[in-house]
Parts: C-alpha cells; structure tokens; sequence
C-alpha cells in the first residue's frame, strides 16, 4: 500500500514496475510521432499530447479536479517542446515545478533553436535537460537510461545548486557532461 | 538476382538523394527507428509531413498575399514549419525555410516571396524523389530476402 507521501513522490519509477511512463507534449503531429517511436524504441510507455494545457489536464492540474487525488496520473519524466502555441514549453515547466505533486517529475525541454538565454532560463526553472531538435534515439535514451538509474531523484538537491555549477555533485559524468555542454555553447 | 538488381537500385537512388543535397543525417536517423514490426516508419513520417505542411503553406500563401506584410505572424508560420522539415531531414527545403526567416527579420517581402518560391518548388521536387524512392523500397522488400541462398 502506498502511503500519503508516496503520492506526492512522482519522480521515481515504481520498484518492479520496469517501464518508464513519459509524457510528451508538442504541437508538431510530425514531432509528436517521432519523439513517441524514440520513447518506444527506448522501452518506455508514452503518452502524447498536443499542448501544455491538454498535458496539464493530463496531469490534473488545470484545477479541474478539486481532490488531491490519490487517482493521479504516474509519469517518472515529461518531455516538451519549448516553441507552441498558447503556452510554451516553459510555462509548462514552471506550472509543473509549482506543483507539489508533480514537482519532483523531470522535465525535458526540446526546441529546434539554439538560444542561450532560453536553455539558461529553462535550466533556472528546474528542468532537468535541453535537448535541441531533431532530437535523436541516442539523446533519448541517454535521458531515460539517466532517470531510471533513479540519478532523477538528487533533483531536489541539485535545484538548489544548479546555479553554482562548482558545488554541484555530478550525477554522473555523462549527464553532467551534456547538461555542460548545453551550456558551454 | 532481380532483388539484388531493385536493391542497388534503391541504394542509387537514396545516394543521389544525399549527394545532392535533398536529404540529411536526421533521414538516417528515423531508418533506424525502422523494424520488422515499423517496416515503413520514415515512409508514414514524410506522409504525416506533406499532410500536415500543406496546411501551413497555403496559411503562408495567404499571409504574404496582405498589404502590409505580417513579418512577425510569416516567421512564426515558417518556423512551424522548418521544424518539421528538419525532422524529415529535408536539407533543401529546410535551407529555404532559414532563408525566408533571415528575410522575415530583414522586412524583406520581396525577399520572403522570392524565397517561398523557390521552397514550395523544392518541396515538390522531393516529394516526388521520395515517392519514387519509398514505392522503389517496398517493392525490392526486406533486404534479407534478396540474399537467401537457392
């Protein structure tokens, strides 16, 4: 039986579960279509949606649902595209890094452009990676294989000291040497 | 010996493709998301593509056809679009897509015309290669079969 806290754990994977659950969001059906064959490939299970206010009703946070609901959805890693229409990517971000049930879950961001300020921005905001797009299988699965060592979990710790890149405890030196690279550009 | 010959045949042409610079490393990259079970995954992206696109071209068409010009609304548009060029690996086209953009920021109409143009005419030219190229594919089938032993 899970108890009240475990609820509000939603980034780790259940032990003995096996697959990853990822959400991906992206207004692009191309995009929508590949990012899911690169999760499945991946061994994961996908569910996509077209927009940050359809993920967020996935979710249940779109304030819908007035129960903290211990029915709520289980996703160990939300991958979105930063570029779309109505609310980006990092809003996205932000309105999931505020949820106290969701805060914990990684979240990826992907977009075709290379702009610092916006990979820094997004970085602050607490996500967990910026992959620029065409994103490939092996981006993929170096995230997946990432959260599933269950190296995800060090978020709470990490997002305090993601600013000051000394003091932060590398994970492990190939997730560190892509979020560095990310911001060595 | 057919099956050798149709395989040859589509390596040629999936070359030239590359060579000339139709297609990039990104087309490469959703092959090998192909498996007996998605044996025409990049086939049923590049449809989902010229599907979907056409919609944002005629919405492009449309735009650039107002008095003054919505630079700010084209890019946003074109930049729909190169993103799903891109993940095509449509080269050409994509190169186009770059070029209407830098013409967009420049307020370039003749500019974003002119180069509109000349992508709505790349983009035909290798939807037909491509035709070509996936019709070609499926009928030389799995490549395995050409090399069974008699």
């Amino acid at each position: 039986m899970a108890a009240a806290g475990d609820v509000f754990r939603q980034g780790l994977p259940e032990v003995g579960a096996g697959k990853l659950h990822v959400l991906a969001v992206d207004d692009s059906h191309v995009d929508r279509k590949v990012i899911e064959r690169l999760l499945k490939i991946s061994s994961c299970k996908v569910t996509v949606v077209e927009s940050g206010s359809r993920a967020l009703q996935y979710l249940g946070l779109d304030g819908e649902k007035s129960s903290i609901g211990f029915d709520t959805v289980k996703v160990n890693l939300i991958m979105t595209d930063y570029s779309m229409p109505g609310m980006t990517g990092y809003e996205l971000l932000k309105k999931i890094k505020e949820s106290s049930v969701f805060r914990e879950v990684p979240v990826v961001v992907m977009s075709s452009e290379n702009i610092l300020t916006r990979i820094d921005s997004c970085l602050e905001e607490g996500a967990e990676e910026f992959l620029l797009k065409p994103v490939k299988l092996s981006d993929v699965k170096r995230v997946t294989d990432f959260i599933m060592r269950g190296e995800g979990k060090k978020g709470v710790e990490k997002s305090h000291k993601r600013r000051r890149s000394d003091d932060c405890t590398p994970p492990s030196p190939s997730a560190l040497h892509s979020k560095k690279s990310r911001l060595s550009i | 010996m057919d099956k050798i010959h149709s395989h040859r045949q589509v390596a040629a042409i999936k070359h030239s493709l590359f060579d000339q610079g139709y297609l990039d490393e990104q087309f490469i990259q959703l092959e090998e998301l192909q498996d007996d079970a998605n044996p025409n995954f990049v086939e049923e992206i590049v449809t989902l593509y010229y599907r979907d696109s056409s919609r944002l071209i005629s919405n492009l068409d449309h735009t650039l056809e107002r008095n003054p010009l919505d630079f700010n609304k084209l890019d946003t548009l074109m930049h729909q679009f190169k993103g799903s060029s891109s993940s095509i690996g449509a080269k050409r086209v994509k190169a186009e897509c770059t070029l209407f953009r830098e013409y967009c920021r420049a307020r370039n109409g003749e500019g974003c015309r002119r180069s509109f143009q000349q992508m709505k005419k790349e983009y035909a030219t290798l939807r037909k290669k491509l035709e070509t190229y996936f019709q070609l594919a499926r009928q030389a089938g799995p490549l395995e079969t050409a090399y069974r032993p008699k």
